[in-house]
């Protein structure tokens, strides 16, 4: 009697212990999964945090005069003395006409780091575009210096950073602010500019068409050859060793590391061939390798998936082999197709290391038209102003990668979209 | 440009020939009664035709792309004035660069010798002869194939065996792509190292413990005579490969453990979508969060516990990788998982088994050789992962095991080594591709021997 209710109470002990167990092995799964998520969480809003700002920019509001005399031009429609114009004089003028008491060489300079460097060609550029100006005066926002741009901003949020700036320029800018006469307004330069030196003026335009460039000519190259590559190893190809190696080739190359194959590139397509570096070109080639593997590997599932019936019925219709195939395993499995095609260049899109090797991390100012132009891709434009010292670089940085991440957002969700929407279940 | 020409001119031609036999064989199916008498539909007589007219000028124009060069590089120096002949390959090289500069006017001509200014006529003149030989020959190529198809067809004729044929060969074509890929990356590799290892000892360079690899500009330089130990760059890649295992296989385990055998279907459906987020991420952007949030963040941390943290710390770049990597080895092991035949589970919960118990007694073990390899599929991952090292890690090879040091890894140093400006055949550069090697070999083996398990795995539940 006693030891079966010894017993008892040992197999009570041993549950709740068991239960307890258990429910902390649930607890570690939910923990595991909390974290993961977490993770994406602070992810994105760290990086919406630190680049949102981007997309506005601190411009200070001045009375420009557009002198003739000042600029040195006698006639607007010369090119030769539009560019020995003497540019920067109007919006040093325009400073020095605001402020006043302004004197000595030290002082003058920081009034003129007020304004972005660029702030003279920019109006040079409005001045083309309306001739009517020339000998007239006009009150125009100008583009501030970044570190004007990341005092303001953070003076704006609350806790200002002023490391960069002279107590003078504080004071300066306490003025405008009490005027009116700077704000923030939409950044439209990181839209419509290629990279600079200065963070004011760099803009993601050459980078997002470098990218663009870079992935059509990818998606031309790799889309058909793997969709051909598939339709062969599920369709024609015979079980032979032959055919047991191309399975291994592309296996393995799904899962070399992609530096590898900017190594590939640059000891082949440049070294070998003698591609100029740094094209479009050469990275959509070494993506198209890259993406290969990706894109043959789904479309092979996709190929795959299309019932055996079809083929049959087809073939019993009397479509000799590679009618059945055009006709009617093809279009079947083209969603399938499609979907492994748009995940490879959204894979393509956001590569950074095979390109580095190609030389696609030259500083390049102009927009790339064409498959030749010298280019430079988004998620490299990244890397190189997260290597820039500029502490307005961050924010640019995180602006770029909020484009970056937009983009491979849409593309991965429309991926999903067309799989719901087009692919059919037999 | 002259080549994109002849391509559309191809394509424009392939096109009329398409129509031209797709006519003839219907003329020659007309009075013998209609297109039933053909052996093959039209249009197959027309693709036959087209294939004729463009597919032996293409190969012509894509061999005279590859050997174009070459050639006409041979010529010029072998007929330029014995003044400035080379001697060995690198001033051939640097004349040959020379040469083609003055041809193509990048280089002003004033101020140059006379036999290099002949040398680089010679070349603009042969460049020319090539161009136009090479536009002849594919206008007569592509004519005379036309000509050959159209004569071809008759009513008897197999057009569609024929097209198929070379439609098939094509296609093995295409899947031949990844053998001569895997190929390329082999020989390119191995051949720069090859060169590498004949002046630096293959001992040396695996079981070195010093790696600085600035070689001497000039003779007498102080203090850079270049070493090429890799044993700190290993030790460097497998201790951040470390840290992100500790973070990323209990992580990623327990959460596919979770969603496969807990979560309910709501749950599931989207806690797993929202996980692979972190997958579809570019490594830059990993990097960019390790280098100003994660490293930055872990020193500060650290100091506050009086340590001293570097701000490159394998911990920030190797925390920040397994992030990246628990999105693959979660989806890896879901997959192993739920392959576990239900069967199995239902034995142990009716032996009294709590859920729990299930999972790690029965579960676990019967999908571990899965599990084993979708980690080592993961560990060649984070070997071969780049941008958040190079943004993260530090540049300095430091032999240590200390996860708080700065170490750097093979990938680091390949990039650091290739992004400068250097001659090609310089030590420092061959290094990079030694490292490659090195690279390549360890993640092949790790993936030939993973996916080897995963499969003899899959196998054994199907």
């Amino acid at each position: 009697m006693n030891k079966s209710v010894d017993n008892l109470s040992k197999i009570k002990r041993s549950l709740t212990r068991r239960n307890r167990a258990e429910a902390r092995f649930q607890w570690y799964g939910r923990v595991a999964i909390f974290i993961g998520l977490a993770a994406v969480a602070v992810l994105f809003i760290d990086i919406i945090g630190k680049g949102h700002g981007a997309f506005q920019a601190t411009y200070i509001n001045l009375n420009v005069s557009y002198d003739q005399e000042l600029l040195g031009i006698e006639n607007l429609s010369d090119p030769e003395q539009l560019v020995m114009g003497n540019w920067d004089a109007l919006p040093k003028l325009a400073l020095r006409e605001k402020f006043t008491d302004v004197s000595g060489r030290r002082d003058k300079r920081r009034l003129y780091g007020l304004l972005s460097n660029g702030a003279g060609f920019d109006l040079k550029d409005r001045l083309l575009a309306n001739p009517q100006l020339l000998n007239t005066t006009e009150s125009i926002w100008l583009l501030a210096d970044d570190d004007i741009d990341t005092y303001y901003k953070s003076w704006l949020d609350g806790e200002a950073y002023a490391a960069r700036l002279s107590d003078k320029q504080v004071v300066w800018i306490d003025q405008l602010h009490e005027q009116g006469l700077i704000h923030l307004q939409l950044n439209s330069n990181l839209f419509t500019r290629g990279d600079s030196r200065e963070p004011e003026q760099a803009g993601i335009r050459g980078a997002v068409m470098g990218s663009l460039l870079t992935l059509v000519l990818t998606l031309m190259l790799s889309f058909p050859i793997g969709v051909s590559a598939a339709i062969y190893l599920e369709e024609f190809a015979p079980k032979n060793k032959w055919t047991d190696f191309i399975e291994v080739n592309i296996n393995n190359l799904a899962a070399v590391p992609s530096i590898i194959f900017g190594l590939l590139g640059l000891a082949i397509f440049i070294n070998f061939f003698h591609v100029p570096r740094s094209v479009p070109i050469v990275g959509g080639l070494v993506l198209t390798l890259m993406t290969l593997p990706t894109i043959i590997i789904t479309s092979r599932a996709a190929v795959k998936s299309v019932p055996p019936s079809i083929r049959e019925a087809a073939l019993g219709m009397g479509a000799s082999k590679f009618q059945m195939v055009l006709h009617h395993v093809l279009p079947l499995a083209l969603p399938g197709m499609l979907t492994g095609a748009i995940i490879g260049m959204a894979q393509a899109l956001g590569e950074t290391a095979p390109l580095l090797m190609i030389g696609m991390v030259a500083f390049i100012v102009d927009i790339p038209g064409s498959f030749t132009d010298p280019a430079t891709v988004l998620p490299v434009q990244i890397f190189l102003w997260a290597d820039s010292p500029e502490r307005a670089f961050i924010e640019k940085t995180s602006a770029a990668i909020m484009v970056l991440l937009t983009f491979l957002i849409i593309m991965n969700t429309s991926a999903v979209w067309l799989r719901k929407r087009l692919e059919r279940r037999w | 440009m002259q080549a994109t020409n002849i391509l559309i001119l191809l394509f424009g031609f392939g096109a009329l020939a398409f129509y031209l036999g797709r006519g003839r064989s219907l003329a020659i199916a007309a009075p013998l009664g209609g297109i039933r008498k053909l052996h093959s539909l039209p249009s197959y007589y027309g693709m036959h035709t087209a294939f004729w007219c463009a597919l032996p000028s293409l190969i012509l124009l894509a061999l005279w792309m590859i050997f174009d060069e070459p050639v006409i590089n041979s010529i010029v120096i072998g007929a330029a004035a014995t003044d400035i002949a080379p001697s060995d390959t690198a001033s051939y090289n640097l004349l040959l660069n020379k040469i083609g500069n003055l041809a193509d006017g990048v280089l002003p001509r004033a101020g140059q010798s006379g036999s290099l200014i002949a040398a680089a006529d010679h070349m603009i003149y042969l460049r020319e002869i090539s161009r136009w030989s090479l536009t002849l020959l594919a206008l007569v190529f592509s004519a005379a194939g036309l000509f050959l198809g159209l004569s071809r067809i008759a009513s008897g004729f197999r057009a569609r065996p024929a097209v198929e044929k070379v439609m098939q060969n094509l296609l093995l074509a295409c899947a031949c792509l990844a053998i001569f890929t895997t190929l390329g990356i082999v020989l390119s590799v191995l051949f720069e190292s090859i060169q590498f290892f004949r002046s630096v000892p293959v001992t040396d360079f695996v079981f070195g413990l010093d790696w600085s690899p600035q070689t001497a500009i000039r003779e007498d330089q102080v203090g850079s005579s270049g070493s090429f130990g890799a044993v700190p760059l290993f030790v460097g890649t497998l201790l951040v490969s470390a840290v992100a295992m500790v973070v990323a296989v209990p992580i990623g385990l327990m959460s596919a453990i979770y969603l496969a055998e807990y979560a309910s279907k709501r749950v599931r459906t989207v806690a797993k979508p929202a996980l692979e987020v972190l997958a579809g991420i570019p490594t830059v952007v990993y990097g960019f969060f390790a280098a100003l949030t994660v490293a930055p963040f872990l020193r500060d941390l650290g100091s506050s516990f009086g340590l001293t943290v570097s701000s490159e710390s394998a911990l920030a770049a190797g925390g920040v990788m397994g992030v990246m990597i628990i999105p693959f080895i979660s989806s890896l092991a879901d997959d192993v998982i739920t392959a576990v035949p239900q069967s199995m589970r239902d034995g142990s919960l009716a032996m009294g088994a709590t859920h729990s118990e299930t999972v790690r007694r029965v579960v676990i073990p019967a999908a571990l050789p899965g599990i084993v390899g979708g980690i080592m599929l993961a560990v060649s991952r984070a070997i071969g992962e780049t941008m958040i090292v190079v943004m993260a890690a530090g540049m300095a090879a430091k032999l240590t095991a200390n996860p708080l040091d700065s170490v750097t890894t093979v990938t680091v140093q390949i990039v650091t080594l290739l992004t400068g400006d250097q001659e090609f055949d310089s030590p420092k550069t061959l290094a990079a591709f030694a490292l490659g090697l090195m690279l390549f070999i360890v993640t092949l083996l790790l993936n030939i021997f993973a996916l080897h398990i995963v499969k003899k795995y899959r196998e054994q539940y199907e």
